[in-house]
């Protein structure tokens, strides 16, 4: 596969490590909740409930052998077609994160 | 008589002779020929053993899809099996040899399978051996790998390089046949950037097989003025010999260069085969077509093969496969063979066409409406029958018989993203699949274009209009007349009959086998394949693919594309090992790293030792010492008397900046560190999300916004790339900067009650306890070179890590021996680092397995419950934190000469060691001669209340057992009174 790096331009995945889920940058404040079980709710949510989907999906990927950007990519699961890349830290601040 | 069966013509080299030699005996040939056409002209038919019934067999092809005539090629080191003779080019001295008979080809005992075959029926694995059950491994498993064995290695390592290469450009074209050219020619000249692969070593694909004209010259003749015109332009690059193997992502193809297959011995410094990653912006299939055969009785003699293959093996290698043949045929393209062969001068005895009406062939004995119903002939063939339209019965004598059922493009690569191929009854065949790999689209024979006209114009077409896509401007190249015959084919598969009639030559699935897996209710073809096992091994089905899966139609009543189709794979030929493997064998497999004190310590005659990638020292041997313990025993015991050093280098260092950064630490770590004093070092532990521990080590806070972390020496990459994403995808503002400097430092490790007076000698500071307490960390300089000093400990002693720029760690590691000289100073490796660090009871890699937690090892309390950590929540969910579990206890025997083996599991005296009653398990034993026993630490259920207690160790794998007691981890000064000494 090429990844299209945002800053670098195309790039061969072998370049790149894989986490998975992109979903994983809305990690929520575990003590942001008003009990304790709340806060291990929404963090197991958080970790393990996942969807799995046969068609686009956002993942994020580590460009280890080379800039040491966090990307997230947009692929169809299916076809492998990637539709978009990010740098995970403008997807992070777009999304409310901060400090 | 040598080359009996050569005839004139064809495109190899008579000026020169070859010799060669095939199950010992010698032949000639000339260059220009395979195996199999050198060994056909020489009147040998006959090439190998069936798979399963050891039936005789000779070439059914004249290409890659050969599913008979495999061999073994070359001796000794090169000796290569399973190799296709269609396909391997002559060279002089070449040898080969057949495979999967015993004694002799002719004579092949195990060819009393044939006589038991009904015993071998499809899906006979899963019904004749399955009783019973324990003699699967034993008996019948090893009974039939020997008889179904195919070639062997040469159990020799491999003399010859395999490479691993890159390419780019904007057009790949997949074989060199008219289309492939046509589209080669206009891409080239357009001065677009093309690559063109084939794997044949003449590039022309059938236009040197075949005898139509291509405008005034033969089609050979064309194709070899064009590969020299685009031999000429720089921008196209021809791979003669290269076989594309897949199509990956993104217009990635893999193709495998056989650079000196062809050669006794690779030139110097030239490889056997390079593994080829092309990535182009566009591809062009035109791999041509795959003719396949029509199933009757007996028809896998030697001698009767694809009638392609025959008119092949006479126009482009000179050779008469019989001197009297015969054709049978449902096609137009059958017809051919006849004209081609008469034309040579070849009595072609009869042409049994299973259609009726149409014109007849002049001058040949063409019988309309007839059939072959069987053949003879022991180890070749001697006569075939048939039965008229009239169903009169003639035997008619022949030595060799074409066959044709038709023609199947050869699409393998466009299915390989799952894109189902689409049938056509006008050619009765697949073409490719409109979903097919993205950029990739299909010209000539392969896209279902079966005139030479028609491969012409669709390749140059193709090529334009890929062009086109990339916004590079071509147009059509002036192309030759050529034929355009139309596609005349009646749809027949198989002929009626009692006996074995093959679909699938190379696994000996039958027509019969198909209807067995339809009557047992296998109806999908992909059952069907797994249970006959049609279309598996080294020619996956090329030519028996889509006749099985006629049958399995027939039988279900259903059309070709009701009942499906299969799809395939790469690689589209087998692959060596040795290419894919390429130079990461032996000392290459993966990157050697050196420690700065590598030099020294290999003067020192030091035994090393694999971590990761690094080689680290393992113990240094001394005069005298014979076994590995006495060397260990010795450093231990030195350096907890004096003073030892050890090269720590490979520790993972990360330099992390910014007025963040203790955040940052709060964040990653467990435990607390923004409240750290600049000057100080703390130990860390981190914790993954899922509360599990993840890594451990110390971390100096050098200045204000300037710390210094490390990690284990395994996983210092991985926690690089985890506070990576810390850093840009949870706190993307935070101000921090993280770098890796794990090579840019040598790091020694100074332990013992006299480290400080050692240390004293070099560095220009004053080092004392008052100055430079336990914990302590500054920068330093040692004779004016900048350097780290850090007071910790991991082997419990009074200890320093000092770290200098990487350059200056050969010269470190001698001015520190030189300054111990006084206090007999001595080098320690990993063992002993081990051992100290079991008796001061340090968890390491053994107890942070990827299952541990913070509370296993006794470290709950260092979870900070204030502050937002990754994993601090779920740390604390039930099963983590529950009474009772694992905690990490130090283990002595209870006879001292008892030693302990790591892995063994904690069981109460007496009870069965089943794991219901598993307590829990050694992780690290060492023997310990400041304890003078062997050592442990493990994890034990409900631990700390079991010190004192008496259990068993019992390794059942070892099969030992030993009384252990339970004790505190803490082996050596619990008080920690010597390392703040």
């Amino acid at each position: 596969m090429i990844i299209n790096h945002p800053l670098l331009g195309p790039r061969d995945a072998q370049e790149f490590t894989y986490l998975g889920d992109a979903t994983l940058i809305d990690r929520p404040d575990g003590l942001s909740f008003p009990s304790a079980d709340a806060a291990m709710d929404a963090m197991h949510d958080y970790l393990y409930q996942r969807s799995n989907p046969a068609g686009e999906h956002r993942e994020l990927w580590f460009h280890e052998q080379g800039d040491r950007s966090w990307l997230v990519v947009t692929r169809n699961t299916v076809t492998h077609e990637i539709l978009k890349v990010e740098l995970a830290r403008d997807v992070a601040r777009m999304r409310g994160r901060s400090k | 008589m040598t080359q009996k069966n050569r005839i004139t013509g064809g495109q190899i080299d008579r000026s020169r002779t070859l010799s060669f030699r095939f199950d010992g005996k010698s032949y000639q040939g000339h260059p220009g020929d395979t195996l199999a056409s050198a060994l056909l002209a020489n009147g040998v038919r006959l090439m190998g053993r069936s798979f399963k019934y050891h039936r005789p067999r000779g070439p059914l092809s004249a290409g890659s899809e050969e599913p008979n005539a495999i061999v073994q090629l070359r001796e000794g080191a090169r000796q290569e099996p399973n190799t296709r003779a269609t396909v391997a080019e002559l060279f002089d001295g070449l040898t080969a040899t057949s495979q999967n008979r015993f004694p002799s080809l002719s004579f092949d005992m195990m060819g009393v399978n044939d006589l038991l075959s009904p015993f071998f029926a499809a899906g006979f694995y899963y019904k004749t051996f399955m009783w019973p059950a324990k003699f699967w491994e034993s008996i019948y498993e090893p009974i039939i790998r020997r008889a179904a064995g195919l070639g062997a290695l040469s159990r020799q390592d491999d003399p010859d390089a395999y490479d691993k290469g890159f390419l780019h450009c904007d057009l790949l074209v997949i074989g060199a046949g008219p289309a492939g050219l046509a589209a080669a020619l206009t891409a080239g000249r357009a001065g677009a950037r093309v690559i063109v692969t084939d794997e044949d070593f003449r590039m022309g694909g059938r236009l040197n097989a075949e005898t139509h004209a291509l405008g005034e010259a033969s089609g050979a003749d064309w194709a070899a003025g064009v590969v020299a015109e685009l031999a000429s332009l720089p921008n196209v690059r021809l791979m003669p010999r290269t076989t594309t193997l897949g199509a990956m992502d993104h217009g990635i193809y893999s193709a495998v260069e056989r650079v000196s297959d062809h050669l006794p011995v690779p030139a110097a410094g030239k490889p056997r085969q390079i593994l080829w990653r092309i990535y182009s912006r566009r591809a062009l299939l035109t791999a041509g077509a795959i003719e396949r055969p029509i199933a009757f009785e007996n028809n896998d003699r030697p001698g009767i093969m694809l009638a392609g293959a025959l008119r092949a093996y006479a126009n482009r290698w000179g050779v008469a496969v019989g001197e009297r043949v015969a054709v049978f045929t449902n096609n137009d393209d059958g017809l051919r063979t006849a004209t081609d062969l008469a034309a040579k001068g070849i009595d072609v005895a009869a042409v049994i066409d299973t259609r009726t009406g149409g014109p007849l062939l002049p001058g040949i004995r063409h019988l309309q409406g007839a059939e072959v119903t069987g053949s003879a002939g022991r180890l070749g063939l001697s006569a075939i029958s048939i039965r008229h339209a009239n169903g009169k019965v003639e035997s008619l004598p022949v030595t060799a018989l074409g066959v044709s059922g038709g023609w199947n493009p050869n699409l393998n690569i466009a299915s390989h993203h799952r894109g189902r191929p689409v049938w056509q009854d006008a050619i009765a065949a697949f073409v490719p699949p409109k979903d097919g790999p993205a950029g990739l689209s299909a010209a000539g024979a392969a896209a279902g274009l079966f005139s030479t006209h028609a491969a012409l114009q669709s390749g140059a077409g193709a090529a334009v209009a890929a062009l086109d896509d990339l916004g590079v401007k071509a147009t059509l190249p002036d192309l030759p007349r050529a034929e355009d015959a139309p596609v005349a084919i009646a749809p027949k598969w198989y002929v009626q009959g009692k006996g074995r009639a093959w679909v699938d030559q190379q696994n000996d699935v039958t027509v019969k086998d198909v209807k067995l897996a339809h009557q047992e209710n296998f109806v999908s073809v992909e059952h069907l394949k797994r249970y006959t096992t049609l279309g598996m091994a080294t020619d996956q089905g090329k030519t028996g693919n889509i006749l099985g899966l006629a049958v399995m139609a027939e039988l279900t009543g259903r059309t070709i594309p009701e009942t499906g189709t299969t799809i395939y794979r790469p690689p589209y030929t087998p692959v060596a090992m040795g290419a894919l493997g390429g130079r990461s064998r032996g000392h290459e497999f993966k990157p050697t790293r050196l420690t700065p004190s590598h030099k020294w310590a290999n003067e020192q005659g030091a035994v090393f030792v694999e971590v990761g990638m690094w080689l680290r020292a393992q113990w240094f041997p001394k005069a005298g010492e014979t076994t590995w313990r006495q060397s260990v025993d010795r450093e231990v015991l030195a350096t907890r008397a004096s003073v030892g050093i050890c090269d720590v280098t490979t520790l993972g260092k990360i330099d992390i900046q910014g007025t963040d950064a203790g955040a940052f630490l709060d964040k990653v770590y467990a435990n607390t560190f923004s409240t750290l004093g600049v000057g100080k070092v703390r130990y860390g532990l981190m914790l993954r999300e899922d509360g599990i521990v993840m890594d451990d080590g110390t971390t100096a806070r050098m200045g204000q916004n300037e710390w210094v972390m490390t990690t284990t020496t395994a996983n210092a990459v991985p926690v690089f790339r985890h506070l990576e994403y810390v850093r840009q995808c949870l706190c993307p503002d935070m101000d921090v900067q993280l770098i890796s400097t794990t090579e840019a430092w040598a790091q020694y490790s100074v332990a013992g009650p006299n480290a400080r007076k050692l240390l004293e000698k070099l560095v220009d500071q004053d080092i004392s306890d008052a100055a430079f307490p336990y914990m302590a960390c500054g920068a330093i300089t040692v004779k004016g070179v900048r350097a780290r000093l850090f007071r910790i400990s991991f082997s419990g002693e009074l200890a320093y890590e000092i770290a200098v720029p990487t350059r200056y760690g050969d010269a470190m590691i001698r001015a520190l021996m030189e300054a111990g000289r006084e206090f007999d100073a001595v080098a320690y490796g990993t063992e002993s680092l081990g051992v100290m660090r079991v008796e001061k009871g340090h968890v390491a890699g053994n107890e942070l397995n990827g299952q541990t937690t913070a509370l296993n090892m006794g470290l709950g309390k260092m979870v900070s419950k204030k502050k937002d950590a990754i994993g601090m929540v779920l740390s604390q969910r039930e099963g983590l934190v529950a009474e009772g579990g694992l905690r990490i206890v130090g283990v002595k025997p209870v006879d001292p000469a008892q030693p302990l083996t790591a892995g063994s599991h904690f069981l109460e005296p007496g009870a069965a060691a089943v794991a219901a009653n598993d307590l829990g398990w050694l992780t690290s034993v060492v023997y310990s001669p400041h304890v003078g026993s062997s050592i442990a630490l493990g994890y034990l259920k409900n631990g700390e209340a079991r010190k004192g207690q008496r259990l068993r160790a019992v390794n059942l794998l070892a099969k030992t057992e030993v009384e252990v007691e339970i004790v505190s981890a803490h082996f050596v000064d619990p008080e920690g009174v010597r390392l703040r000494g």
